[in-house]
């Protein structure tokens, strides 16, 4: 260790030489790994889809098993199945072969594909939305079986962002599940509880008015409600979210009038 | 060779990084409720102390004395992405579980420690043990803990079940406080108690001794 080394000059050098190197390290293990995990983000996205509706048999491929499942592109503005240009102009806008590939988070980015919500509108916290939304039917013949949708919407810490899926009725939850989050571990992380999750199943969307009734409340749901579903204790602000965010997804302003259209065609 | 050896055998027990220096606790109580998840970890930070020995061992007689720490955190914190990274491309489920442990491992002590403690002094090949060696020690203690986390928290060793539970119609009735965070200080605790048990020469001298009351001390 001469003397020389701590040198001005000397220290810029070395400094400068490492962040390179480093950074030529990391960016290159980065990029060529990145393949790789697109395709299990891919395979894993597919297996939320099919645990959110109780499907998932892990003795089966996950490709396999989610060949039971159709996706439809949703026009989230009318409340209506996209058209045919529609879906086309998505796959060119996005550059996608293929619609079942279609990324919600991206075309939220994109101005051509999203709208700005303004505070109100904006229950959720997602601050843009995607004009379409990927939707998942598991069909049995005619018979819609469940309908898997997907939700997002701020938490404490971050966006979480999940799957509900809905009965044949399109009013019970089948359930409910979040494959990306950064609350809290043990907290807010309890999302990922199965007994909470368990809970959401049976619950209805909405009372017999007809008014949206879900709700996570704070503290323990009374039994036999059909709505509320209890609160995460030491996770206040989570819970408050994942209400917000279910409530806003089910609700009028996004999924709400398609679930009325499927309703009223007896889907 | 025989240095070689010493340095990849000596942290195992008689300098183990946990038991006798207490660094790197805190993943040690968070990892280890499977022990699946607690092998993977301990593989990336066998990789990254091992591979931050030799980067810094490699550069040390160029390191300016005043930016050195940067200069290893740097070199530390890039190998924990680039480790991050391919777990995510071949291990996604235990990433997944593993989530901010993986990237927590920069603020490992047990890494800086090395690199700070043997690499600035030693070359390349003696570090690169030398790190092997400390990511074995530290894998040593949390192995022992994740087996006895997962087996009495959970009645299983890496998911296989060998203790029936109660609530599967079998006759264990599961430890919950295991499967806690506070159970790992309880294992590691007897872990450090039985060690220095076995090996007499780790028994720290106490910071304070306490005097006998005596009649002569006189004075208030």
């Amino acid at each position: 260790m001469s003397a020389n080394n701590d040198s001005i000059q000397k220290t810029l050098i070395v400094a400068v030489l490492l962040c390179l190197v480093c950074s030529v390290i990391v960016a290159g293990a980065a990029v060529s790994l990145k393949p790789l995990q697109q395709a299990n983000k891919t395979e894993d996205m597919k297996k939320n889809i099919l645990a959110a509706a109780g499907l998932l048999d892990s003795s089966k491929s996950v490709t396999e098993q989610f060949e039971q499942v159709t996706t439809r592109i949703v026009n989230l503005e009318e409340g209506r199945f996209a058209t045919e240009a529609e879906v086309n102009d998505i796959k060119k806008l996005m550059g996608l072969n293929d619609i079942s590939k279609f990324d919600q988070r991206k075309a939220s980015q994109m101005p051509e594909l999203s709208d700005k919500l303004a505070g109100s509108e904006d229950p959720a916290s997602i601050k843009r939305r995607s004009k379409y939304a990927a939707v998942y039917l598991v069909q049995e013949g005619d018979q819609l079986e469940k309908l898997i949708l997907p939700i997002h919407g701020y938490g404490l810490w971050s966006t979480l962002y999940g799957f509900i899926a809905l009965k044949g009725d399109l009013e019970t939850i089948a359930g409910l599940g979040f494959y990306e989050h950064g609350e809290t571990p043990g907290l807010g992380g309890e999302v990922d509880n199965p007994l909470w999750k368990a809970k959401w199943v049976g619950k209805e969307l909405h009372n017999e008015q007809g008014k949206l009734a879900i709700e996570v409340i704070k503290g323990e749901a009374p039994r036999d409600s059909e709505h509320k579903v209890d609160g995460l204790s030491g996770a206040t602000l989570t819970s408050r979210g994942v209400n917000n965010l279910v409530r806003y997804w089910v609700g009028e302003q996004a999924f709400g009038t398609l679930l009325n259209q499927m309703k009223s065609q007896g889907a | 060779m025989s240095e070689i050896k010493n340095v990849l055998t000596e942290p195992l027990f008689n300098k183990n990084p946990i038991a006798l220096q207490i660094l790197g606790i805190c993943s040690a109580l968070a990892v280890t409720t499977s022990l699946q998840v607690t092998l993977v970890m301990c593989l990336a930070v066998i990789a990254v102390t091992s591979f931050s020995n030799v980067g810094v061992s490699l550069i040390r007689n160029h390191i300016p004395n005043n930016i050195r720490i940067i200069v290893q955190m740097i070199i530390i914190a890039s190998l924990v992405i680039v480790v991050d990274q391919v777990l995510k491309a071949f291990a996604y489920e235990i990433s997944k579980q593993l989530s901010v442990f993986v990237g927590l491992i920069i603020t490992n002590c047990i890494v800086m420690g090395r690199a700070e403690a043997f690499a600035m002094k030693n070359g390349p090949v003696l570090s690169f043990f030398d790190g092997v060696g400390n990511g074995l020690g530290y894998s040593v203690v949390l192995i022992v803990v994740a087996t006895i986390r997962e087996l009495f928290g959970a009645g299983k060793l890496l998911g296989v079940e060998i203790l029936p539970l109660v609530t599967d119609g079998g006759w264990y009735q599961s430890n919950g406080l295991l499967l806690l965070p506070p159970s790992a200080f309880f294992i590691i605790g007897l872990f450090i108690w039985a060690l220095r048990s076995w090996k007499k020469d780790q028994v720290e001298e106490p910071d304070f001794k306490i005097l006998p009351n005596t009649e002569h001390s006189g004075g208030h």
